[in-house]
This record gives structure tokens, C-alpha cells and sequence, in this order.
């Protein structure tokens, strides 16, 4: 269980850590050097490290992204490995309690993930801080840890679904390709099924002529709610809001009379962090029930499975 | 070459540190092992006989509490095991069949790793992994990685594992299999060395059954699930065999039991 620091995979952290971090902090860096340029300085400048795409991606929506893979490539060997090379059933006529074999897999990566999110972050920061030359202010720093820890419970997630897998799978290939056909429904299939399903209970013309409002909402309503099923838009709706002030709704679409239009417009300052949060508090909330059920589900499994099965 | 077997120069003291009562295991409609009852003094070596598929290993994960018994009763060293497994596991040692080490790690720092699972601390626990490595004969090697040993080496440092705990008992399924001849007279003669000089109680599974003969008490023969004789294997010679035949193998007397079960 000490085991992640001193093997090739720690390595090859590591290194996608520096090599993250560097690539952000630069690209993003620069291009809002030359954004901001002539500008006064716009409030909470420094978020936008982290979610401004410059030419290719955001911070949050690699994290939101390529996060669950950190976590599958942390656990999907977790227990499977032992068995393969016979150790586990060593471990198990050991004096110790048999959860605490599982508990030590899942924390011992859970504070791996921790250390490289942390550690990504504050390279960014860091050069950041010499690129653009803002400081952040508290708030900042409050929204940044908020983020901070609904990432790891992100990704501590996929590291519960692919420990789940290797409690299951005898061979480790098994469990590494069962956890990464999870990741790509959730990332690509839910999202498109949404759009089907959304399309078939309530059709709405692609043209976009003379749609009946209704239906538009309807067809918007449920689109949300299935691809809400999936735990990357439970995770990038929930930090988006966190780290932008601006945006006051998860809602992608809302329909605006004129008056609301007005009155939207006479609230142009950036939403107070508990304001923020209020709106995120069920998403957040998900996260952690999907994380602990999660490892529930694991503990239970690796706690009835027999030793004999070794 | 046989050591001394029988009761003869054993020192019997008659303190029961396995007990077993009408151990059943069932997995599902298939008994595994069928209303055993056994009783393992200290200080014993004591064979388990059986082909595979017997049940040895069923037998032995009960008397460790890593699996439940359907029925029946076990004390080891006092503790009952499906209950109590932690007393056990604390005092018991058990090298499984072919076990597995953390190939990238050398053989002291596997060692280390046990020793703090067993919560020893490290100050302790050095002294106590220099001395096992010795016992096995593998003090020289200690700093190569475990993922280079050969077979023979590889269940030496089982053994080594199995008495970083200091063990009053320990379990050996299939100690010597897979082993050269000389590697397998290195084992028998470590864990011969083990009973009379640590005074440990050893009982080992095995189908290898000259090698049984050369260093156990007493044996116990398990064939589909069933206990068929116990007994030190002279008594068992004259109860199947006849009395007096003085160069009999503990094959032939296997053999008359396996043909009747």
C-alpha cells in the first residue's frame, strides 16, 4: 500500500503532472496576457487559469475529462494484482482485518490523487502568478479549494469503480477494459442517448422554425435529466459554477421574456461564493453518494468474496 | 534417510493446540470436508495426507478462519477462529501453496512489510529478520529482488515470513511441491529444524508421501472429504499391512486406504 510511490506508474505520474501543469499554466497564460490586454483588470482574473480554454482545453475540462482515467490507472490492478501474484492470500492470514486491505487500497489512492491534483494546481498557480501577474484574493483561493475537493472525490469515484472491477475480475486486462468501457459510456454514449431519447418523447425540428416553446422545454428537461446520470456532467456543471462567479444557472438554456432579460442584465457582478455554492449543493452532494456508494458496493464485494476463490 | 519418527523421542506434552469437532464444509450440494475431528498436540509434526481435491486446503483456511465451517467446532491455540480470527492469525503462521511476494521489493524489505502488518515494530523486527533469513539459509541473498529467486528460495523465504511472527504453529500446504530434490531436502530439513529446535507445531498437506515419512509424527489421510486413519504412520503400518514388516513405505499403506475409500 506504500507501493505507489516507488513504482514506474508513480513515474509516469509525475510526469503527467509537470507536463500538465507546464502545458496549462503556458497556453492559458499567454492567451489571456493578450486578452486582457488594454483591459482594466477584471475580477477574478485569477479563475481563469483554470477554466479559460486558451487554444485547447481548460484545466476543468481536462480534469473533467481525462480525471477518471487517473483514477482507473491508479485502482484497476488494486486487488487483482494480488491475487495474480499470490499475495493476497498472504495478506489475508495476517493479523489485520480483512477491510482493512480494501480501506488501505482505496485511501492510499485517494491521497494519490490528492498530491497530484494539488501539485497540478499549484504549478499552475504558480506560473501562472508570473505569467499574468494577478495574486488571487481569498475568495479565489475559497473557490479553488471547493474545486480542489470535488475533484478528488471525482476521481476518487473512478478509483472505486475500477477497484470494484479488479475485486471482480480475476485477470487484471479484464478489469482495466471493464473500467474503461464505463468511462467512455458515461463520456460519450450518455450524453448521446440523451440527445436520442430527448429527440424521440419530444421532437422538436432541427430548422428551428416555429418550435413550440413547450416542447422546447420539455425536450431540454429531459435531455438534462438522463445526461445528468452520468457523473461528468454531475462533476463539470458543478465546477464550472464554482470556479465562474459569472454563471448563475447549470442550465444551458433558459428561456427569457423580456423583463427577465432586464432584470438578468441589472445583476452583471459575479455571484458571492455561497450564492455559487447553493446552486451546486445538489451536485455536489451526488458526487459524494455516488463515491461512497461506490466504494460500498466494492467493500462488500471484496469482504463476501471467498479466500478460497485466490 | 528417515529422522526419528513415531512417539518414541517426541516430547508428547498432551495440550491440544488444534481441536476439531465434527468440522463440516460445504460448497453448495459438495461436501468438502465431511465431520472431521482432530486433535494436533504441540509440539507435533503432523502430515495431512490426500490426493487433490481432497480437501487439505479447505481444512486449513477453517483452522485460520478465512473460511466459515457449514458445522462443527475448532479451538486453534485456544482461539476459535471463526470468531476470533485476529488471535489466530497472530500466533499462527501459514505458507499457502506457491506463495507470492512483491517481486520488485529484496527479500528483507517483504520481510519488513509482513513484520509491520504484525504490528512489530521496526527495532524489533530487524533483529528478528536477520535471524530467519539465517534459518533459511538465505541471509546472503537478502538484498537481491525477490522477482530473481528460484523456486527453492522462493518457499524458503515463505518459511522465513512464517517466523518473523514467532508462530507457536504453523500451516504448510504443499511445502515442498514443485521443488528440485535438493531444494526439497533443504525444506524438510528446515522444517524438521524448526519442530525440535523452535519447538513449533507443524502441520503440513502434501501428496508427497516419502517426504511426509521422513519428518512427520504422526499422519492423517483425507480422501473426498473424509478423514479415513490417523495415527503415527508405524501404527498405521501394522493396523493395514501386517506386523512387524519393517521396510514398509507409508505409500503402500496410502495405497490400501485409497483403494477402499
Amino acid at each position: 500500500m506504500e507501493d505507489h510511490f516507488s513504482s514506474i506508474r508513480f513515474l509516469l505520474i509525475s510526469a503527467l503532472i509537470v507536463m500538465v501543469g507546464v502545458i496549462i499554466a503556458s497556453m492559458v497564460g499567454m492567451s489571456i496576457q493578450e486578452e486582457s490586454k488594454g483591459m482594466a483588470k477584471p475580477t477574478l482574473l485569477f479563475l481563469w487559469l483554470f477554466t479559460s480554454t486558451g487554444k485547447l482545453f481548460s484545466f476543468v475540462q481536462f480534469i473533467g475529462f481525462f480525471g477518471p482515467l487517473i483514477g482507473i490507472f491508479l485502482g484497476f490492478d488494486s486487488i487483482n494484482r494480488e491475487r495474480v501474484s499470490r499475495t493476497l492470500s498472504k495478506l489475508v492470514s495476517q493479523p489485520i482485518y480483512r477491510d482493512s486491505i480494501i480501506n488501505a487500497k482505496f485511501l492510499a489512492g485517494v491521497a494519490v490523487i490528492a498530491i497530484v491534483l494539488v501539485a497540478i494546481v499549484l504549478i499552475i498557480s504558480g506560473l501562472g502568478i508570473r505569467l499574468i501577474g494577478v495574486v488571487p484574493g481569498s475568495e479565489e483561493v475559497w473557490r479553488l479549494a471547493i474545486y480542489l475537493i470535488t475533484s478528488i472525490l471525482y476521481i476518487a469515484f473512478w478509483l472505486g469503480i475500477s477497484i470494484l472491477f479488479s475485486v471482480v475480475f480475476r485477470s487484471t486486462a479484464t478489469s482495466a477494459l471493464a473500467s474503461l468501457a464505463v468511462w467512455i459510456f458515461f463520456s460519450f454514449f450518455v450524453s448521446l442517448g440523451a440527445g436520442f431519447l430527448a429527440d424521440a418523447i419530444a421532437p422538436i425540428s432541427q430548422s428551428g422554425a416555429g418550435v413550440d416553446p413547450q416542447m422546447l422545454i420539455k425536450h431540454e428537461g429531459i435531455q438534462r435529466m438522463i445526461s445528468l446520470f452520468s457523473p461528468m456532467t454531475l462533476y463539470s456543471d458543478a465546477t464550472t459554477i464554482i470556479l465562474d462567479p459569472m454563471r448563475k444557472t447549470t442550465q444551458s438554456l433558459i428561456l427569457m421574456g423580456p423583463l427577465e432579460r432586464l432584470s438578468l442584465s441589472r445583476f452583471q457582478n459575479p455571484l458571492p461564493l455561497l450564492q455559487s455554492l447553493v446552486i451546486v449543493i445538489p451536485h455536489l452532494i451526488s458526487i459524494v453518494a455516488i463515491t461512497v456508494l461506490c466504494f460500498g458496493v466494492c467493500y462488500l464485494a471484496f469482504m463476501r468474496q471467498e479466500i478460497r476463490t485466490v | 534417510m528417515r529422522y526419528s519418527s513415531g512417539w518414541g523421542d517426541v516430547k508428547v506434552e498432551n495440550q491440544a493446540i488444534i481441536e476439531a469437532e465434527g468440522l463440516t464444509k460445504k460448497y453448495g450440494h459438495q461436501i468438502a470436508v465431511n465431520d472431521l475431528n482432530l486433535k494436533i498436540c504441540e509440539g507435533e509434526v503432523f502430515g495431512f495426507l490426500g490426493p487433490n481435491g481432497a480437501g487439505k486446503t479447505t481444512t486449513i483456511l477453517m483452522f485460520l478462519g478465512l473460511t466459515e465451517p457449514t458445522s462443527g467446532k475448532v479451538r486453534v491455540i485456544g482461539f476459535d477462529p471463526t470468531r476470533d480470527p485476529f488471535h489466530v492469525k497472530e500466533k499462527v503462521g501459514y505458507l499457502p501453496e506457491n506463495v507470492g511476494f512483491y517481486d520488485d521489493m529484496d527479500a528483507r524489505q517483504n520481510l519488513r512489510y509482513i513484520a509491520r502488518l504484525n504490528r512489530i515494530p521496526d527495532k524489533i523486527s530487524s533483529a528478528r529478520i536477520d535471524e530467519s533469513l539465517k534459518v533459511v539459509g538465505l541471509f546472503e541473498e537478502a538484498g537481491k529482488k525477490v522477482g530473481i529467486y528460484s523456486k527453492g528460495m522462493r518457499q524458503r523465504l515463505g518459511i522465513a515470513e512464517v517466523l518473523i511472527k514467532e508462530p507457536k504453529l504453523i500451516f504448510l500446504d504443499e511445502p515442498t511441491i514443485g521443488l528440485d530434490p535438493d531444494g526439497t531436502n533443504r525444506m524438510l530439513d528446515l522444517i524438521h529444524s524448526l519442530s525440535r529446535e523452535k519447538n513449533i507445531t507443524i502441520f503440513l498437506s502434501s501428496h508427497l508421501l516419502d517426504q511426509v515419512q521422513r519428518i512427520c509424527d504422526r499422519v492423517g489421510i483425507m480422501i473426498k472429504g473424509d478423514l479415513v486413519a490417523m495415527g503415527p504412520i508405524e501404527e498405521l503400518a501394522k493396523k493395514k499391512l501386517g506386523v512387524d514388516k519393517e521396510d514398509y513405505t507409508l505409500e503402500e499403506i496410502y495405497m490400501k486406504y485409497f483403494k477402499e475409500a
